[in-house]
């Protein structure tokens, strides 16, 4: 029952092969037994999940469907669930029960699904690694002594063992693509704007956007379908209408362009990868795609951009947390100043730190237009050569990560190492395009990412091409050992 | 040395809409602490603000009645500071864009002078809520309803040269956006306050002294006795050899004095930034055209009208249009008594004082429009005379009814029969015989004392109703004839 996807789960409880409390229970269980060894989730939430599962139930008795109606899923944990601790993966919040659910979540559930816990995150959605959690790493059910990849690590961990069909997450500069890369998952972040922030607590504002994390373009689809849509209570949420994403997975790849940037096979990209790449590239041509060479020279810029802005925002974003109104207090505080210093000393880990200060040395008075601004302008460039792209290919295609999941630890000493490795999917944010990871194969048992880059609002486009992809591939089959 | 005294005003004006700036909550003053504050004014985690579009209107409302550049693309800043009642680290404001630019604003003096003062800016920005330190046992309560609600912070140019006209500036503002519907004005209540920037530099110079920045004084009286004193203390420290530090300081009504509160060095760096979670605000033409459209007759408007219509003095125009209330009740009057100066005096001298004595808003007036332009034309046709008319406005104010019904229940009706008052006079003449012998002896110079003397027994003796001038007449005929 663990392997089935979304879509085969949606046919299952169409057809009363099982029940959503049946599922619910299986996968509860599972959980119980395998997660120990990966810690991909923060809090269960067995109660809500079965009381939920029941009601789906119940709808489904009722002659309702939906593809998500009884569906199991978990959220990261920085979606706000309504009596629910949203940790964020921090000290800070673990005693933090959110008083509102989030739009995504509130949504999820109209829809049906089936919330079986909060999984485990970095630390306010700072790292790529899933080391920086207050809750613990999570390990890569591929490898347990690689990392899954973060910020979404426990979502990925999660889903790629099996513990459930799909999870939320978020990306920021990567957190969706890179684990789901580093997991062997389809992993979609939508065009800024398209699934609603409120709720979401914010690392960076303008680059924040959640999306699915599943094991098929096909349930990416349908996980998005329940996430996606105007919010009047998010200022930059736009209203858009929200296309049928199952309905564009079937579309024909003959003559799509497909663009790969000549920059992203540069020195820093594993040779083993790059021909993982180009044999995806092989594959959509006998599909009937165009494979065209294209250049996006601003790339090199966008670490530094992104270093500067994300941490910026972060900066500001996380001031609230100050140990007034909720959150962790210290003990005994002796003054204002002393609440300040040691509630947020003790309740943020070291890179949560070290990002509200280099943030905050990039706004300082006398830094604000050699930093700041500066990436502002670097991040407009970087926009106008996706612009300019996009008038010659549809698509944009390479690897999403330079090196497959590293060790546990590896990269601790040299945060700069952990942050190169989000090179290839740090500029979607930055020009708030939408980007898909799909599995493209395997280096010594790790699998491979391939992302897809198209422009606003085509999420459907990067759902068709993956899924035609998987329909003539089985890398997004593979299953890790013990799972 | 003579010194120049330069004044530069900062107020915020809280906008009088019904929800706060960037949530749905309410923005009633005094409710119980905290009931009106939602997740947003929380600042909870994952919560996001959105535009409150009437505080958008009323800034644009205010731009274009003082003639200022509307910024058509204009953005939201965070403004980054720690504070216990700044819920979320910071205070979304606007910085390099703001919705109101450069303006300017006329003022007029008590000596009938105008005088123009520019205003730099306005920007839309929220309100903190408050620290409550009194009745917490040595802790600090937060109360966050007062948290976004809507402020328009009016920047002036360092353009006045006294405390008086810093406080015709802020009566014209006070003035100005009670008229346009948005800000109470209620000062008491923090609705409208003020920041005084004041610097003093030797006459003649060019350069600004350096300025020192008083926060937050909150009435008329206050912002001119603030400014005297820290006039008076620069002047003393120059002379004494001393320099003037930039510093905020507070005033303290009850030692007439400013103390500092912190000095530049110790000032916040607040890392302004636009805010990621608002887009810029695009303001159409078609919006500004629509807003202007709106827009009701304004005090300078209306002062000059008043001037050219009535012919009142420029002073005298311009405090009759300091309220549109206290416009309309005068235009009233002058529509029913048909006389515009007695009307302004009525309305500024005795209507003035009445509410003054009885601390109420002419919209509260005990003496309504009707009863006062009613009692107007009675004197005006010879009814009453001035002094029984402050008797009839007395009794309307005690509620007695019209001037009409009061003169006829009292009878106060001016006696004008010429024989009823020749009557009156000879037996007040025939009473005072050795006055009349003193008078009829008497040289020129010595007559018009004395004439006084029996125009006031005339007066008492008719109890005040007697036409005076027919007295003067009739009276001047029987002493000399």
């Amino acid at each position: 029952m663990h392997h089935m996807t979304l879509a085969e789960i949606a046919r299952g409880l169409a057809e009363k092969k099982f029940s959503s409390e049946e599922l619910t229970k299986t996968l509860l269980a599972r959980i119980a037994l395998l997660d120990p060894q990966l810690n991909s989730f923060i809090s269960l939430t067995e109660d809500l999940a079965l009381q939920q599962a029941k009601a789906a139930d119940a709808r489904r008795a009722n002659g309702e469907s939906g593809a998500l109606l009884g569906a199991p899923i978990a959220h990261k944990d920085l979606f706000c669930t309504q009596g629910i601790r949203t940790s964020c993966g921090s000290k800070m919040l673990d005693n933090f029960k959110a008083p509102y659910d989030a739009t995504v979540v509130a949504k999820l559930a109209a829809a049906g699904a089936v919330t079986l816990g909060k999984t485990n995150m970095d630390e306010f959605a700072m790292g790529s690694a899933n080391e920086s959690s207050y809750y613990g790493p999570v390990k890569n059910p591929w490898n347990l002594e690689h990392v899954p990849g973060g910020s979404s690590g426990g979502s990925a961990a999660a889903v790629a063992a099996r513990l459930l069909p799909a999870a939320t997450g978020t990306d920021t500069g990567g957190s969706i693509r890179q684990p789901a890369a580093l997991t062997n998952l389809t992993g979609l972040k939508p065009t800024y704007g398209r699934v609603s922030r409120w709720g979401m607590i914010a690392y960076a504002s303008s680059l924040d956007q959640g999306g699915p994390l599943a094991r098929t373009a096909e349930d990416c689809a349908i996980l998005l379908q329940g996430m996606a849509g105007f919010d009047p209570q998010d200022s930059t949420s736009i209203d858009e209408p929200v296309p049928d994403y199952s309905a564009s997975l079937n579309g024909s790849l003959q003559g799509l362009r497909i663009g790969v940037p000549k920059e992203y096979f540069s020195a820093g990209l594993d040779p083993r990868i790059a021909e993982l790449i180009h044999n995806s590239v092989k594959e959509l041509e006998k599909l009937g795609a165009v494979i065209k060479e294209i250049s996006l020279p601003n790339m090199q810029h966008a670490i530094p951009a992104y270093y500067v802005i994300a941490p910026a925002e972060a900066s500001s974003n996380l001031s609230r947390f100050d140990g007034v109104r909720f959150g962790h207090r210290c003990e005994n505080p002796k003054d204002l100043i002393d609440l300040y210093k040691r509630s947020r000393g003790e309740g943020f880990g070291p890179e949560v730190q070290r990002r509200i200060m280099v943030g905050a040395y990039a706004l300082s008075a006398g830094y604000y237009d050699a930093y700041y601004l500066k990436a502002q302008k670097i991040r407009r460039l970087i926009k106008n050569d996706f612009m300019a792209a996009f008038k010659e290919v549809d698509i944009i295609l390479g690897p999403t990560t330079p090196n497959p999941a590293w060790k546990l630890g590896a990269k601790n000493s040299d945060p700069v190492a952990a942050y190169l490795e989000d090179v290839y999917t740090i500029t979607a944010n930055l020009a708030g395009l939408p980007g898909l990871s799909m599995p493209a194969g395997f280096v010594d048992g790790l699998p491979v990412g391939v992302q897809l880059l198209a422009p606003y609002f085509q999420e459907g486009r990067l759902l068709n091409v993956a899924h035609q992809y998987q329909l003539n591939t089985d890398w997004h089959t593979r299953t890790p050992t013990g799972f | 040395m003579q010194w120049e005294v330069v004044i530069g005003l900062e107020i915020h004006t809280q906008l009088t809409t019904r929800s706060k700036i960037f949530s749905g909550s309410s923005t009633t003053f005094g409710s119980e602490p905290n009931t009106q504050a939602s997740l947003v004014d929380l600042g909870m985690p994952g919560v996001l603000p959105v535009l409150n579009q009437e505080a958008v209107r009323m800034a644009v409302m205010f731009g274009l009645a003082i003639d200022a550049e509307i910024g058509q693309h204009n953005v939201f800043a965070r403004k980054n500071y720690f504070y216990p009642d700044l819920p979320k680290g910071y205070q979304i404001s606007q910085m390099e864009l703001p919705i109101v630019g450069k303006g300017h604003l006329d003022i007029a003096m008590e000596d009938g002078t105008i005088k123009r003062v520019g205003v730099t800016r306005a920007h839309l920005e929220e309100d903190a809520g408050k620290s409550l330190h009194e009745e917490f046992n040595g802790a600090t309560g937060i109360d966050l309803n007062r948290a976004g609600t809507p402020l328009l912070e009016i920047v002036s140019e360092p353009d006045m040269r006294s405390a008086k006209e810093a406080v015709a500036y802020v009566k014209t503002i006070h003035a100005l956006v009670r008229y346009l519907g948005i800000c109470d004005g209620n000062m008491a209540e923090g609705s409208l306050r003020c920041d005084c920037n004041v610097s003093i530099r030797p006459k003649g110079q060019v350069e600004f002294g350096t300025r020192c920045e008083i926060k937050n004084v909150n009435s008329f009286r206050f912002i001119e006795k603030a400014i005297n004193s820290e006039v008076q203390r620069q002047i003393e420290l120059i002379e004494d050899g001393g320099k003037v530090i930039q510093q905020t300081r507070l005033y303290d009504p009850n030692k007439d004095e400013t103390r500092p509160m912190r000095s530049k060095e110790e000032a916040n760096d607040y890392r302004y930034f636009p805010d990621p979670d608002l887009l810029p605000v695009v303001i159409e033409d078609s919006f500004l055209d629509d807003v202007r459209a709106t827009l009701p007759e304004l005090p300078p408007q209306k002062r000059e009208r008043f001037q050219a219509q009535f012919g009142l003095s420029v002073y005298d125009a311009s405090v009759l249009a300091t309220s549109r209330e206290q416009a309309d009740y005068f235009e009233k009057v002058v529509g029913i008594s048909g006389d515009a100066k007695l009307a302004a005096n009525w309305v500024m001298v005795e209507l003035g004082s009445l509410l003054n004595k009885q601390g109420v808003e002419i919209d509260q007036s005990p003496v309504s429009a009707e009863q006062l332009g009613g009692m107007l034309l009675r004197i005006k046709d010879n009814t009453i005379s001035g002094k029984i008319a402050k008797v009839v406005f007395e009794a309307m104010a005690n509620g007695e009814g019209s001037a009409d019904e009061i003169i006829d229940k009292r009878g106060l009706k001016q006696v004008t029969d010429t024989g009823a008052i020749s009557a009156v006079l000879d037996e007040m003449l025939a009473a005072n015989a050795e006055q009349v012998e003193q008078y009829r002896a008497a040289d020129e110079a010595k007559r018009g004392k004395m004439f006084g003397f029996f125009v006031g027994q005339a007066m008492k003796a008719s109890k005040g109703k007697a036409n005076p001038q027919q007295v003067n007449e009739l009276l001047k005929s029987k002493l000399e004839g």
